[in-house]
This record gives structure tokens, C-alpha cells and sequence, in this order.
């Protein structure tokens, strides 16, 4: 058999392994004409078990809770130039409003929304926007990490330990963030109680998330805390038989605390923030722009707390007093009287003995997502590490 | 303690880079290139995590995983040695396929962890009750199956390679087929059945990370580069298990201590720690890897230099009787 037939049985191989993966991918989906066509556009898959799985499960929710919209999702569309396309395509085909949630999806669909004005774009986790047809949304996770930070204090301050651990993605602004507000909820319950951190510089990658969280057990941690996808602290901590063992809190999915030593776990809640946005647009009530929700929105989450669900073993015996100030957080952050500028005001001291926010002050907006205030005109901005933490600013 | 976890943690490691790495030497060594060892070891993570969840035995799942790669083994084979393509492409091509495969069927795997049921670990509970020298073999010898059984594949497959009849028709129809196919080795036979048995090998190690040391499947970023680790590893080895067995352990301490690196403010009870004070510096470190395979693999496609560290000499040559290769 000659040579060019051979290379041409092997792209032939290749294309038929690649064809329907892609296939599958781009196949743009259909508008229902007379319905509000609703679009979601997802860089993993429907069930990854993570941040992709929980957006998911918002689209099902604005699918049964809302009135006469035809709901569709697209998966596994990566960033970039290949996620314009399917922007494009879904705006062509005439879709009402179009949801990508990755970082990675902003500057596509910016470019998309300038050719197709008469659609919204909302952009999760993104900071651009043109106020008018595309939008940013994100939301207040750091109550969360700040109340799982509380109830890991207290499970140390009861085992008699001392240290917990956390391993976050990227040195950006919002794993600071989420890093600080758990570690101030720390410092309620265990005042002595200090945090060891490593790095992962990754959101997705089942094998370091891993090892990481052993490196933090093996250092020392009980208690191991993430800010990437999978539930690694919690499976990792699981294999800790000698003595108390140790206890995972994983992220994102309100399905990722299934294992036995998983304390908590803070996750997103999109449905009711999506449907809501959802309504206002198609009523004219809605402006895409920054839109940071905060608890009153419901769109946060932390696992044992929420409607239906059950205090997990590692909660059980915790004093009532302790539940209750939970409790009690989680309808004051739902009803508005609490919002993440009360959770980050002063006094906020860094892990150097420096006052960052003085007693009576509060950050605001922009602080929260800012390294450099030189270059935006914050005040006192995130590129601090909270008192407690055993780390170096990035 | 903490050495010891952390030397605990890098057998562990190293045994799936070791499991790809045995599987890329036996396929070279028989005179086929196989850079397909990712794509292998994905589809054994993949199938074997299924497999295991589906029937709820994790040795179930390890014929599984093992079988899928040798499958697709069967393709690469087919591709190098009967249509004797260009055993590069085919072996990038056999990724695609690997990769592409996995993430159709891995659909819906993520949500079953902690409902699967994972090989055994091992421990011997009589060490951990005693003095500090008991209590540190007691953490080093906390392994899964898989790790003694990649302690034990070592040796014998280095004893095969250079010790036995079999091996060393493996190293002719490497190094001369036209030789041994005058001694009557049948060539492509043998390259059939050394490269099924490294895809097997590759698969092993997939599943070594789902069903044992890393369980879970979460998408294809499962493996996220480890078989690229291993086709460096094998040159490095230059075609040898013992000195490959080394560069496998070795990666498996050096992505654990980049972890480790990062927490503690001192290191060795005073010296200041730079990747503490510096945590930017650790994107280098992360680089480590890639940056040992990448110069590993520039070493291994220079003709001459490759001859020199050891590469078998037919590598990458398709055999025809009377045509003296190509």
C-alpha cells in the first residue's frame, strides 16, 4: 500500500475521532418562534460536577420557573476565536439573550454584541461592559467562604487543632478576596487559628488539585478549602484515617459535598439570579452593566444550610449557638440587611500587623476586585493577605 | 514526618508516569515510535473509571481501562506496521482518537465520585505503633496496590528486556530486523504484540490515576499531559526500565514538592524560603516538567545524538521484507 493512502487512512481516523466531538459541540441549537429564546453557552460539560454543572442547573431553573421562554445550552465551546463563532451563529439565529460563563468567553462576546444590538449578552466573571446591551454578572461568594470560614473554626477550635489550609488558583483579586473573607470567618470562632496557602495556577486539574491538597494536609492543615472545581479536598481528606482525620470543603456545585469528610461547601445558586434577569430584560426592567449580586439575589449557597439539605457529620455536633449565627447570617445577607461592604469593614488588618480598612470604614466596589488602586481610584483594594495567613502577596 | 508523606507522595506519583513509560520502552524498543501514550492513558483512566462505577469492582475496571488501550494499540499497530504510515502522525492521530473517545463516554463521571469503588491500599497497621523509624515506613508503605505492583514490574521488566530470549528478539527487531527476520524473528508479528502490550502498559497507568491514586474522572484534563511526560521519560531512560524507573519517581517527588514549596515561610529550619516570599517564582517551577520533556525530546530528534544515547536503531522505520526498511 503506498505511502499517501496510508496518511490518508490516519487524518481519516483522526477526523472520524474529532468529528463528532465537535459536531456535537457547535451544533447551534433552534429559537422557538413566539417564545423568549434564552441561550447558554458553557465551556465544560452539562455535568462536569462543577462551575459548568451548576450554570446548568440555572438554565433548567429559568426553563421551568419562567413563562414562555425555550431555554437551550451549548457545551464544551472553548475560549476564544472557536467561542466567537458560536456567539455569532446564536445571534444570528435569532436568540433574545445569550449567557456564556466563562472569563475567557468577554472579549468575543463584546465583539459579538457590537454587530447584533437588538441581543443581550451577559458575560459571568467578566469586568467589561458597553451598559447596553452587554453585561457582567457576577456575585458575592465571599459571604459564603466567610461562614464556611466560621464553621472550619469552630470544627479546630473543638478537635483542638489550629491550622487550616487553602489552595487557590490564580493570584487574582477574588481568590484574595475569598481567601481573606474566609479566614476572618476563621478568626471568629479560633482567633488563634492560622491559614497555610499554595498556589495551583489552575481552575480545572484533577491531578495537582490533588496533590495539593495532600501537600496542605502533610503541612499541617485540618481542614483543606479550594477555589478550584473539583471536590479534591474532600475526596483527598478522605484517605486520613489515623486519629480525627481530616475534613475537605470543596466548591462551586451544590452536588460536590457527597463525601464523608466534606464539612461544607459554598456554591453558586444561578437559577434564581438568571430567571430574574431574565424576566427583566424580556420586560424592559434589566440593564446589562456590572451586576454583582449580593445575598438577596438567593444566588449563594453553603451546603448544609440551604432548603432541604442536612447538616453534614462534621456539623452535627456543633454548638447550637454556632448553627444559629449561620443561620441567622444567611437570612440577614438574603433580606438585604447585610451586604459584603459590612462583611469587609474595618477593622481589617493585614497579616503583617498593618491596619488595611480602619475601624468605622468600609470598602466598596471597586476595592473588592482591585490589585493597584493607583490605576482605577479605589481606596484600599485586595492585595492584602488577612491576619492569620501565612503567605506573600502575589 | 512530612519527608516522609511527601517521599510517600512522589512513589505514587511516579508510579503512573512508571506504568507509560515501561509501555513507551517495550513499543520502541521494538523498532515503533509511540507517542501515543496520553491518548492511551486517558482511555484507561476513562474506561476503567466506568467500568468500575458500572459493575462495582475496581479490578474489573483495571481489565477494563488496560484492554481499551491495547484496543487502540491495535489501530496504532495497524497503522505503523501493516500500512507502514508515518508512525509520528499516527501516533498524534491515535491522541485525537484517545482523547476524543474519552470525553464522549466520560460524560456524566464526574458526579460519581465517592460512589466508586477504588483498588485497595496497603498498609502494615503493625508499623504504626512504635518508634519513629517504624512510623515512617509505616507512611512510606501506605500505598495502593498499584504502586507495589509497579515496584515489582521494574525488575522484571528490565530481566526480560536484557536477560531473555524474548527480549532480546524485542531488541533485534529493533535495532536489525532485517537480522532477525533472517533468524527467523517474524518482525512485524512481534511489533504487533509490543506495541498492543505498551498501549496496555499506558492504559495501566490511566487507570492507576482514576481507579487508585487520583480517583475520580473529571474530564479530559485528567491526565493533562502526564503520557507527554512519559514519552520524554523514555528517552531519557534511553530505552533502559531501571534508569527510566528513576525519572519516573523522580517527576512524581518533583510535582509534589512544587506544591510543598509554596507554604512554608522557611525551609530546613531557617533559610529563607524564595518561593514563599516570591509566589510568582512558582510558574517556573511548574514549568519543570514540560521543560525537561521539551529538552529531552530536542535531544531525541537529533539523528546522531539519538544513536549515541541509546536509541534503537530502526526506530520509526516500517519493516518489509527485502526493502531494507522505509
Amino acid at each position: 500500500m503506498s505511502r499517501k493512502v496510508s496518511i490518508l487512512f490516519v487524518l481519516t481516523a483522526l477526523l472520524l475521532a474529532v468529528v463528532p466531538v465537535l459536531a456535537q459541540d457547535f451544533q447551534i441549537p433552534e429559537i422557538v418562534e413566539g417564545k423568549w429564546n434564552v441561550a447558554f453557552v458553557l465551556i465544560g460539560p452539562i455535568n462536569d460536577g462543577g462551575w459548568s454543572q451548576a450554570h446548568y442547573d440555572g438554565a433548567k431553573y429559568v426553563s421551568d420557573n419562567v413563562d414562555n421562554v425555550n431555554v437551550v445550552y451549548v457545551e464544551n465551546i472553548p475560549e476564544g476565536t472557536e467561542s466567537e463563532q458560536v456567539f455569532r451563529s446564536l445571534a444570528a439565529k435569532g436568540f433574545n439573550v445569550i449567557f456564556g460563563t466563562s472569563f475567557g468567553f468577554m472579549d468575543p462576546m463584546e465583539a459579538v454584541a457590537e454587530d447584533f444590538p437588538d441581543t443581550y449578552f451577559i458575560h459571568i466573571s467578566g469586568y467589561k461592559t458597553n451598559n447596553t446591551n452587554f453585561g457582567n454578572l457576577m456575585g458575592a461568594m465571599e459571604h459564603m467562604k466567610f461562614l464556611a470560614g466560621y464553621l472550619s473554626g469552630q470544627r479546630c477550635k473543638m478537635d483542638g487543632e489550629d491550622t487550616v489550609g487553602y489552595m487557590y488558583t490564580f493570584p487574582i483579586p477574588e481568590e484574595l478576596r475569598l481567601g481573606n473573607a474566609f479566614m476572618m470567618g476563621v478568626k471568629k470562632t479560633c482567633p488563634e487559628c492560622k491559614m497555610i496557602v499554595t498556589p495551583i495556577n489552575s481552575w480545572h486539574d484533577p491531578v495537582v488539585e490533588q496533590e495539593a491538597a495532600k501537600a496542605l494536609f502533610d503541612a499541617g492543615a485540618y481542614i483543606v478549602f479550594t477555589g478550584a472545581d473539583t471536590p479534591a479536598p474532600a475526596i483527598v481528606a478522605e484517605s486520613y484515617k489515623e486519629g480525627k482525620g481530616k475534613w475537605g470543603i470543596p466548591y462551586d456545585w451544590k452536588g460536590s459535598c457527597t463525601s464523608k469528610r466534606c464539612l461544607t461547601l459554598p456554591y453558586w445558586n444561578w437559577g434564581p439570579v438568571y430567571a430574574s434577569i431574565v424576566e427583566g430584560l424580556r420586560d424592559g426592567t434589566y440593564t446589562p452593566g456590572r451586576h454583582y449580586f449580593d445575598g438577596d439575589e438567593k444566588g449563594l449557597g453553603l451546603y448544609g444550610f440551604m432548603e432541604g439539605e442536612e447538616l453534614t457529620e462534621g456539623l452535627k455536633d456543633m454548638p447550637e449557638e454556632v448553627l444559629t449565627f449561620v443561620r441567622d447570617y444567611i437570612a440577614d445577607i438574603e433580606a438585604g440587611k447585610w451586604t459584603r461592604f459590612d462583611l469587609f469593614s474595618g477593622p481589617i488588618i493585614d497579616n503583617q500587623g498593618n491596619v488595611v480598612v480602619p475601624e468605622g470604614e468600609k470598602m466598596e466596589d471597586a476595592d473588592l476586585d482591585t490589585f493597584d488602586c493607583s490605576t482605577t481610584g479605589c481606596k484600599y483594594g485586595m492585595h492584602y493577605w488577612n491576619e492569620g495567613i501565612i503567605a506573600e502577596l502575589p | 514526618m512530612e519527608i516522609f508523606q511527601i517521599l510517600a507522595s512522589a512513589l505514587a506519583g511516579g508510579t503512573i508516569l512508571l506504568f507509560g513509560m515501561l509501555g513507551g520502552i517495550f513499543t520502541e524498543r521494538s523498532g515503533v515510535m509511540n507517542l501515543a501514550i496520553e491518548g492511551y492513558m486517558l482511555l484507561g483512566a476513562t474506561i476503567g473509571y466506568k467500568v468500575a462505577a458500572q459493575t462495582g469492582n475496581p479490578w474489573v475496571g483495571l481489565l477494563a481501562g488496560i484492554l481499551a488501550a491495547a484496543v487502540l494499540g491495535v489501530l496504532h499497530a495497524f497503522i505503523c506496521v501493516t500500512l507502514k504510515a508515518d508512525q509520528v502522525v499516527s501516533g498524534l492521530a491515535i491522541n485525537f482518537v484517545g482523547t476524543g473517545v474519552s470525553m464522549v463516554l466520560g460524560a456524566n463521571l464526574s458526579n460519581l465520585i465517592g460512589k466508586v469503588n477504588l483498588l485497595p491500599t496497603i498498609t502494615f497497621p503493625a508499623l504504626s505503633n512504635g518508634s519513629a523509624v517504624s512510623e515512617a515506613l509505616y507512611i512510606l508503605t501506605k500505598q495502593n496496590v498499584l504502586v507495589y505492583i509497579g515496584l515489582i514490574m521494574i525488575p522484571i521488566a528490565n530481566w526480560y528486556l536484557f536477560k531473555t530470549r524474548p527480549g532480546m528478539h524485542l531488541r533485534a527487531i529493533g535495532e536489525n530486523p532485517e537480522a532477525a527476520d533472517s533468524m527467523g524473528v517474524s518482525v512485524n508479528k512481534l511489533r504487533y504484540l509490543y506495541t498492543i502490550l505498551g498501549a496496555a502498559l499506558a492504559g495501566l497507568g490511566g487507570v492507576s490515576i482514576s481507579v487508585a491514586i487520583y480517583p475520580g474522572w473529571f474530564s479530559e484534563l485528567t491526565t493533562n499531559g502526564k503520557g507527554w511526560i512519559c514519552v520524554g521519560l523514555v528517552i531519557f531512560s534511553q530505552w533502559q526500565p531501571i534508569r527510566g524507573a528513576m525519572g519516573a519517581y523522580f517527576f512524581g517527588l518533583l510535582s509534589r514538592v512544587i506544591l510543598n514549596l509554596k507554604i512554608p515561610e522557611t525551609l530546613f529550619g531557617g533559610i529563607k524560603n524564595p518561593f514563599f516570599a516570591n509566589p510568582n517564582l512558582t510558574f517556573f517551577l511548574e514549568m519543570i516538567p514540560y521543560l525537561f520533556t521539551l529538552i529531552v525530546m530536542i535531544i531525541g530528534a537529533n539523528e546522531a545524538r539519538r544513536k549515541r544515547i541509546g536509541a534503537p536503531a530502526a526506530l520509526g522505520q516500517p519493516y518489509s521484507r527485502g526493502q531494507r526498511g522505509k
